[in-house]
Order: structure tokens, then sequence, then C-alpha cells
């Protein structure tokens, strides 16, 4: 038990949390815990370990739960990072059922997160930052008015200098989209080509929202002449006209040149693109596209030649007089000549298709040029604060939600051992093992092969007795649907050895059934079954009388095929 | 909670680990972590690293790594909070925080971590609990010689500058208990302020910038009460007003949670009661609206030839600081197009100097007056100068890699944003010491002054 300052405090907080006899009890729980809240000696470890497990409290009623806000207010106004994001966290946990607190809590922890944002260390600046992303995916207009504070310095590390971008990305709106775009600008120059290229990439995301300015800057940057910079731009403007059909004549006039500063395989496979797509509207096209089939047989790159090909067939169909004859040469090299198999496949797909008949090859090549739906799709729609929640101020916005869940299968994988679920989940309901374990336990079925002992006598006392004595060990929730009979149940328990202790009638509500097992070790399991007449849910909760793991794992997965079992048969 | 803590130096050598769970892995962790982080992709944060069902979070701090693992989802703000405090009491302790120190004085260290730390739980880090239960004393290097330059950070080591030898408060162990007679009882309050500015190639201020904080090193015996008194006509947010005229503003200020706020509303002035060692009293914050003007501005101008590949680069820095303060240690850094060859240079003063390093150039001032204007001529060769094509001489443009200019510098007794201490005074004096020394300071200095060509 961490230490929280005296004895008596961490008295309190065991009586609180681990206490069946006060868990019972609502109204002498809430007065502990509002002792605990009290408690004004802690430090700020002491307080954020209080804040952590206050968050597994549930409130019963709305006046409680605007008493506990009011008794944590000054916790949000600490000094220290650690006390503040975790008082914001457990706001906007329990106040899940209001968002106007959970925006008014997230206004009011605006000021200490910008203030870590420039403090002097580094980490610090790095973790606010997460925070701050995960934020604006919920409240875009957050940070609007503080645009200043998440420009880069030169001075910063590459990653803090992303996640600042990435911040300016997404907070931009009319009134500072000036600004953040004259900074992004700047940083298109950048000496380093990396930092750069993820600015160009900012400045197309922008684009789709505020497209000309945007355009008009691109356009400017390919007048450098710069290879790091023409290809991300181009690449750039092959994504925008896809998603931004309007600003399609503006990119057109802007591709002439930039054709000679183009090396990287990405960057070629984009200006091809575009000029097979948007090619009758760009005069030189034809052109550029002659210079790429001269070269094919010095180009490294399988995909700009499959890029190629595609594009120069549609090309051809809008211009056909210009593109006639380099078509023909391509095709024949990629047929007779390449040695990729893939390019060589499409070469001779196309030839083809071209033999069948124009028309044939005009309704196949002539697909949409633009899809703006598609930036619905991938604009990440606002997300409800109540998703996030929970991840704040722990590991999860740091590492990126994606990178989160490939870290957590692997964690879940390797856990080896008995892990043993927190028995003291008085509010939580639904599987405390988590699915990787169970499915581990389906993978290996000789280890926990459970014998359950055959005609167990347990009396009705004794059951009780030891029900009482024991902590819930596992509690779970099956669907179910409408009526059975409560024999056909308890047949089918008595086939796999799990006695029926006592069962209500059929047609009670709620219906409940205490049923008991012991295996081969003398481990008992007791089982409540409890089906309530709102839910259609099954309810079972599991007591253990000695900790193993593999074997109540095992015990319920038995019970689970009862019941799956019965379920099926009855409908 | 935390599985492992251990500290590297700079060069991935392990100095101190400590296990305290026994549940992942042995001490090639450390070498793990050390492969890991030199080997990260430039983009991707080493802050937070995964390993093997294993969180890595570390932060760096004179030098050393001083890490954590963990294998839970704990809160980042939490350890990061718990890594920088540690580095503060184990700098505390030991005098100093650096490589050196920490090795001279290993049995302290674990110790404290014994006493700090239990079962990967915090237990307490407040130095008057530890003071307690530590026992061994801390193994200081040799005394200071009167050749040691001090730098900037050291606390007291400006306002000493009557006494011959520098102030070895910087590195003198606070918390140790040898008798009273070898130890000063001495205050330092340090007032300092980071300011960021950023200014555009066409002279315009985009941002302004102003991290303040009141920072404590106390020698004397916990028990004396302090009281602090700021200006009075210190105004904390946009709408308040006190005093006459504009008076100095902040935009947000926030406390250490043992100062006592009663005589803050009325008289601006802080009460506390210092435990021994390093203490920040109190931060604050002020952006867009700075009262005085700013300490530098810079005039350049650029000519460029592309044909010839010369470039000449023309630099007046204006100060406009008043006429009796001065700017130390200035660095005016431009980076400059790839390629440079030669750099002649023509300065306005002998003691100034400007080199070339590392594609940049490095103009160094190493005092500055307010009121002056220094310039320096520099002309370059540059063979292949990357840009917009043109020929002849061009002004228009500045050539594509002539980057920002930033400025370093440190502007001693002198803060942004006005605030100054008043006084400083201690209400309770332990019978039979003498009159404990109080040391007030006023300091800013850049954290990032860029002005754009």
């Amino acid at each position: 038990m961490p230490y929280l300052g005296s004895e008596d405090v961490v008295k309190e907080l065991k009586k609180a949390l681990c206490n069946p006899h006060i868990q019972a009890d609502r109204l002498r729980y809430r007065n502990v815990i509002q002792r605990v809240i009290r408690m004004s000696k802690l430090d700020q470890w002491g307080q954020a370990e209080v804040l952590n497990f206050l968050l597994r409290y549930q409130p019963r009623s709305e006046e409680e739960l605007f008493d506990i806000l009011n008794l944590l207010d000054s916790f949000l106004k600490s000094g220290s990072p650690g006390v503040v994001m975790g008082a914001t966290k457990l706001f906007l946990i329990l106040a899940k059922k209001f968002p106007h607190v959970q925006t008014d809590v997230l206004v009011r922890v605006k000021g200490p997160l910008l203030a870590a944002c420039s403090s002097e260390s580094r980490e610090l600046c790095f973790v606010a930052l997460c925070h701050v992303r995960q934020i604006l995916h919920s409240l875009p207009g957050h940070f609007s008015s503080h645009y200043k504070k998440f420009f880069c310095s030169y001075s910063e590390p590459h990653y803090i200098k992303l996640q600042k971008v990435e911040v300016l990305c997404e907070l931009v709106n009319d009134e500072n989209v000036q600004q953040v775009l004259e900074e992004l600008r700047g940083y298109c120059t950048d000496v380093s080509a990396d930092f750069a290229q993820a600015a160009i990439f900012a400045i197309g995301g922008i684009a789709r929202t505020y497209t000309d300015q945007c355009v008009q800057i691109l356009t400017e940057l390919l007048g450098l002449q710069q290879e790091h910079i023409t290809t991300v731009v181009v690449q750039t403007f092959r994504d925008l006209v896809w998603l931004c059909p309007q600003c399609t004549e503006a990119v057109c006039q802007a591709l002439p040149g930039c054709e000679e500063n183009i090396q990287d395989s990405e960057g070629k496979q984009a200006l091809i693109w575009l000029l097979g797509v948007h090619g009758e509207r760009i005069p030189n096209a034809p052109y550029v596209l002659e210079d790429f089939v001269e070269n094919v047989k010095s180009e490294t790159f399988p995909a700009v030649k499959m890029e190629l090909l595609t594009a120069l067939l549609r090309l051809f169909l809008s211009r056909p007089a210009e593109c006639q004859d380099m078509l023909g040469r391509l095709l024949y090299y990629c047929i007779e000549e390449e040695k990729d198999m893939a390019v060589r496949d499409r070469g001779l797909f196309y030839y083809r298709l071209l033999l069948v008949g124009i028309d044939e090859v005009k309704r196949i090549l002539c697909s949409p040029k633009s899809d703006p739906t598609l930036g619905l799709l991938e604009d990440p729609a606002e997300r409800p604060v109540n998703s996030w929640a929970s991840d704040f101020n722990t590991l999860v916005p740091v590492y990126g939600k994606s990178r989160w869940a490939t870290i957590s299968k692997c964690q879940g994988a390797e856990r080896c051992g008995p892990e043993l679920p927190k028995t003291s989940s008085f509010a939580a309901s639904g599987p405390l093992i988590p699915e990787e374990n169970k499915e581990r336990v389906e993978e290996l079925p000789d280890s926990g092969a459970l014998m359950l002992v055959p005609n167990l006598q347990l009396t009705a006392d004794y059951f009780e007795k030891t029900w009482l004595s024991l902590k819930v060990a596992h509690q779970q929730v099956l669907p179910w649907q409408g009526e059975f009979h409560p024999d056909t149940l308890q047949m089918a328990l008595q086939v796999v050895n799990i006695q029926t202790i006592a069962m209500s009638r059929a047609g009670a509500r709620p219906w409940k059934a205490y049923l008991s097992a012991q295996d081969d070790t003398g481990c008992l399991f007791l089982t409540e079954l409890l089906l309530k007449p709102e839910n259609s849910e099954m309810q079972i909760s599991v007591k253990q009388n000695e900790t193993r793991t593999e074997t109540l794992n095992s015990f319920i997965s038995v019970l689970e095929t009862v019941i799956g079992t019965i379920e099926e048969i009855k409908s | 909670m935390i599985s492992q803590f251990f500290i590297l130096s700079s060069k991935g050598d392990p100095l101190i680990y400590k296990d305290f769970r026994g549940d992942s892995g042995g001490r090639d962790v450390a070498e793990l972590f050390y492969r890991k982080l030199t080997g990260l992709p430039g983009d991707e944060s080493p802050v937070v690293m995964h390993h093997e069902g294993r969180h890595f979070i570390h932060i760096r701090h004179s030098g050393l790594y001083l890490v954590v693992t963990t294998s839970e989802n704990v809160s980042p703000f939490g350890l990061l909070e718990l890594l920088s405090r540690l580095a503060t009491l184990l700098g505390d302790y030991c005098g100093s925080l650096g490589e050196g120190t920490i090795s001279r004085n290993v049995a302290l260290v674990y110790e404290l971590l014994d006493e700090v730390l239990d079962y990967g739980y915090v237990q307490t880090t407040s130095t008057e609990m530890l003071k307690n239960f530590i026992q061994t004393e801390a193994v200081v290097s040799k005394p200071f010689s009167l050749f040691d330059l001090s730098s900037v950070g050291l606390f007291g080591a400006e306002t000493q500058q009557s006494k011959v030898a520098p102030s070895s408060a910087a590195s003198r162990p606070v918390l140790s208990s040898r008798s009273d007679q070898s130890r000063k009882n001495e205050v330092f309050l340090d007032v300092v302020e980071r300011l960021s500015v950023l200014i555009a190639s066409n002279g315009s201020l985009l941002k302004v910038d102003v991290q303040g904080e009141i920072r404590l090193k106390s020698f004397l015996p916990s028990g004396s009460e302090m009281r602090i008194g700021l200006t009075e006509e210190f105004c904390v947010g946009k709408s308040e007003l006190r005093g006459y005229g504009p008076g100095i503003r902040v935009d947000e200020v926030s406390f250490h949670s043992s100062v006592n706020l009663d005589e803050f509303e009325s008289h601006r002035i802080l009460r506390l009661q210092p435990p021994q060692g390093e203490l920040t009293v109190m931060r604050y914050q002020l952006s867009d609206d700075l009262p005085s003007p700013l300490p530098f501005r810079l005039f350049p101008s650029v000519q460029w030839d592309r044909g010839s590949g010369r470039l000449q680069v023309y630099l007046k820095l204006r100060c406009d600081l008043p006429l009796k303060s001065q700017a130390l240690n200035v660095r005016l850094h431009l980076p400059l197009p790839r390629g440079v060859v030669s750099l002649s240079q023509e300065l306005s003063s002998p003691e100034q100097k400007a080199e070339l390093a590392e594609g940049a150039l490095c103009w160094d001032l190493p005092r500055v007056q307010g009121g002056s204007q220094l310039s320096g001529l520099f002309q370059m060769d540059v063979p292949r100068l990357p840009g917009p094509p043109s020929h002849g001489l061009s002004t228009s443009t500045p050539p594509l890699g002539l980057g920002p200019t930033s400025l370093s510098f440190e502007l001693p007794r002198h803060t942004c944003s006005g605030l100054q201490v008043r006084f400083l005074r201690l209400s309770f004096r332990p019978c039979g010491n003498a009159n404990p020394h109080k040391w007030v300071r006023h300091l800013s200095h850049s954290d990032a002054y860029v002005i754009r060509i």
C-alpha cells in the first residue's frame, strides 16, 4: 500500500476500499470517501494516488457527484502537473453524463497544459503536446487562440517540432489561418528535409478546408526548385486533387516544369498519375510522359512503370494523336523486354484490352477523377470526450492509439503466469480477464483440464457461509433471450457435475440460481446466476475458495458451454 | 508502479541501478535502453519507449539520463515529475548533479532511493522527512579554486562581486549534517526569466513569450519563516488594475503548495517556511505584451550574386536596453547556405569574434551596452548557391539556407516583465547563529530569440 502521509490515512483507505461491509453500506462508504478527499496533509504523490483510487468510485446521485467535484476543485489548481492531470481525468470520468461539465474542466486545464507545453523540460513538453492533440480531437477550437504557443523554435528536438506542426494543423480556424500558414510556409524551407516535408504535408492537411491559400503557397514552393520540396508538393497536390476537385485548375497550371526536379519514386508516381488523369488540361503532358517513356529502360522503380502504363493509356484516350506512338513503344518494351512480372502483366492486359476495342478501354479506365466524400471518411470525426477520457493522463496518448493497440496485444500474449484479476472491483462489471488471456487459455486445452468431482453434496448452510466469506473472482455477462426451463438447465449442469444448490421458479423476476462444484484438488467453485427482468442478459458471478486462475478459466468455459447449449436448444 | 530506476552517463555507462520489484529483467536493461535510445528513428520520441512489456520513461538532466521502467499504464506527468524531483533531490544532497558527483556518492544515492521509493511506490520526496533518515555524508570534490570561473546558473555568483572567490553555493550540498561552524547561513533568491521571441523578416513581432520563475535555495535550518515582497503594482491577468499606470502584468501565476498567500492579495507578499534545498516558489507567464522594448533588434541586409557565388551579409544589431544595463555573452547564430567556403569579416569592435562553425556563422559579443549599435560585415564565397535562378546582384529574396538568426544572451539585473523582489525578510532567526546572508538576484536570458531574414 503506498504511503500516503500517515497511518490513519492508510487505514481509512484500506477500510473504504477493501472492507465488504463498508462497500455494502453506501452511506458509510460515501463518508469514508469524503474523509479521504478532505485530507489536506497529503503531498503531491499522495494526492495523485487518491485521485487514482477514486476513479473506481461511482457516485449514486447527481448531488453526490457535484459534492465530490466541489471537494476536488482545489486539486485542479495545484502546482504539481501530476495532480492537476489526475484531477482532470477524474472530473472527465465522473462527469461522463454531463458534457458541459467536461468542457468546463477542459477549459480550466488549458492554462496548466499550455504552461507545460512551454516548459523547460522537453519531456514534459512532449507529453503535454500529446494530450493537447487528444483534446483537439474532441474540441478542435479549444486552443485556436493560443496558436502562437505552438510555433516551433529552432533548437527544439525533432520529435517536438513534429508534434507542434500536427497541433498547428489541427487548430486552424478562420481567424488564425493566415498566421499559421505563414509560419508553416517558413518551416517548408527549413534546413532539415524531414521537417520541411512534414510542414508541407501539414499545409496539405489544412488545404482541405482552405484550399485556395494553400494551393497558392504550394505553387510558390514549387518555384524554389528544390528536390525534396518539389516531390512532397506534388504528392500533396495529388491527394488534394482527389479530395478537392475545385483546385484542379490551379494545380494543373502549377505542374509544368517540376518534372526536372523529381528523382524519387513517390514523387514520380504522383506526377505521372496527375498527368494521366488531368492530362487534357496540361499542355505539355504528352511530352513529359514521353521523357519518361524514353528513359523507361533505366527506370529502377517498378511502381513508377506501372503508374506510367496506366497514365499513358488514360492520356491516350483524351489525346490519341500525340500518344499513340509512344504508347506503342511502351507496350512493346513492357511485354517483350521488361523483367518485372507485375509490370509485364499489366502491359499485356492493356494490350489485350486495346485489341478488344476502344470503347471497352474507355469503360474500364474512365474512373472517377475525384472523390470528395473520401475526405469525410478520412477526417476523423469529432470524437466525444468519453471515448478517450479514460486514456487521459496515461501512456496511451503518448504512444498514439494505433501503437498502443499493438503494444497491448503483445503484452497480453506475453503475460504468462497467474495474472490475478483485480478482486476488489466493486464498481466494475464486465470481464475482468482480458480477452487475450482467454484466447490463450483456449489454445492450450490440456493445461487446466478440469476434473469436477461428481455427486458433490454441499448443504445450503455451508454454501451460504462460504459464499459470504469469499470475494468474487470472476463476473461475466452472457446474452440471453426469452424463457427457458430451469429443469433443463439443472439436468445439463448435472451432466458436467455442477450441483444446483438453489434455483428460482421458472418465470420468477429476477431469476436466480446458485451452483456449486468442486474439482479433484478440492478447490470449490461457487456460482450465482442472475437473470434480471429488464436485461436480456445473464450475469454470472463465480467465487473460488483457492485462487487458481487456470482452473477458474476452465470452469467458466465449461459453464459458458452449458449455458450456450441450453440457449441454442430452446431457440 | 515503478519496476526499476537507473542513471546512465551521457555515454550510456550505468552509474546507478535499482530494481524495486524484481519482475522485469536484470541489469542488462540499462544497456538495452541505451541501445534503443541511440537507434531510434528521428521522428519517434525517446521520452517514452516500449520494449517487451516494459515502458521506459526518462529525462535528461545535466548530461545524465535518469530512467524508470514500469509495466503498467501509469500517468506520464506523475513519472516525469518524480524524475525531476529526484534530480533536484540528488543535486541537493550531493552538491550538484553530474557524473562525477554521482560516482563519488553512490552509497548516499542508494540510501536516498531506499527512502524515497518503496517497492516502486513513492513514499515521500520532502527534504524535511528525508533528513531524519539519511545518515550518509556527501563527498564533495576539492574546494573551489580561485581560477574557477562560474557561469550564469550558479546561485549567488554574480551578487558576490565584492568577494574575491566565487560562491560555492551551487556545488555545496545543502543537506549535510556537518557542524554549524563550517556552514554558512545563507539564502539565495533568484528571479529568472526566459524570453522567447520571434520576429518576422519585415521586422514585425510575431510572438513574444516570457516564462519566469522565482527560485529559492536555502541553507537555513527549516522552521525559519520567510517573507518575500514583490512589486506592489504586480497584476495577474488582463483585467486587474493596481496602482497608477500600466503596472507590471503577467498572464498567469502559480505557486508552490507550501506558499501562504494570505497577504498576496493585499500587499503582494508571499510567506513560506522553506525546507532546506532548492524550491521553486512561483512560476508565471507573460505573452504578447511586454512593458519594456525588446532587448535586441537586427537590421540585416543581404546581397548575393548567383553568378559569382558571392554572398555579402551586413548585420546591424541594436540593443534597446536602458543605458545603464548591458547584455552579456551575446552570441548570434546564422545558418548559412550549403557549401560556404570562406569568410571575411569586418567587425566594429576588437573584442568581438566571428567564425564559421558547422555551416553557420557565429558572432560572439561578450558585452553589449544598452543603447549601443554594433555592426558586422561578412563576405562569403558560396560556389553553388541554391535558390531561385537569377543573374546579377539580387537583394529581394535571400538565398535558400540562409536561415533565421538566433540570438542567445543573458541580461543580468534585468527582468523583461518588470517584476522585482522588493524585500526578503526572515522572521525567525535560530538562536546562536550569525545573521543569515540573503542574496537576491534578477536575471533574464534568452530561450529562443529568432529573427527571420
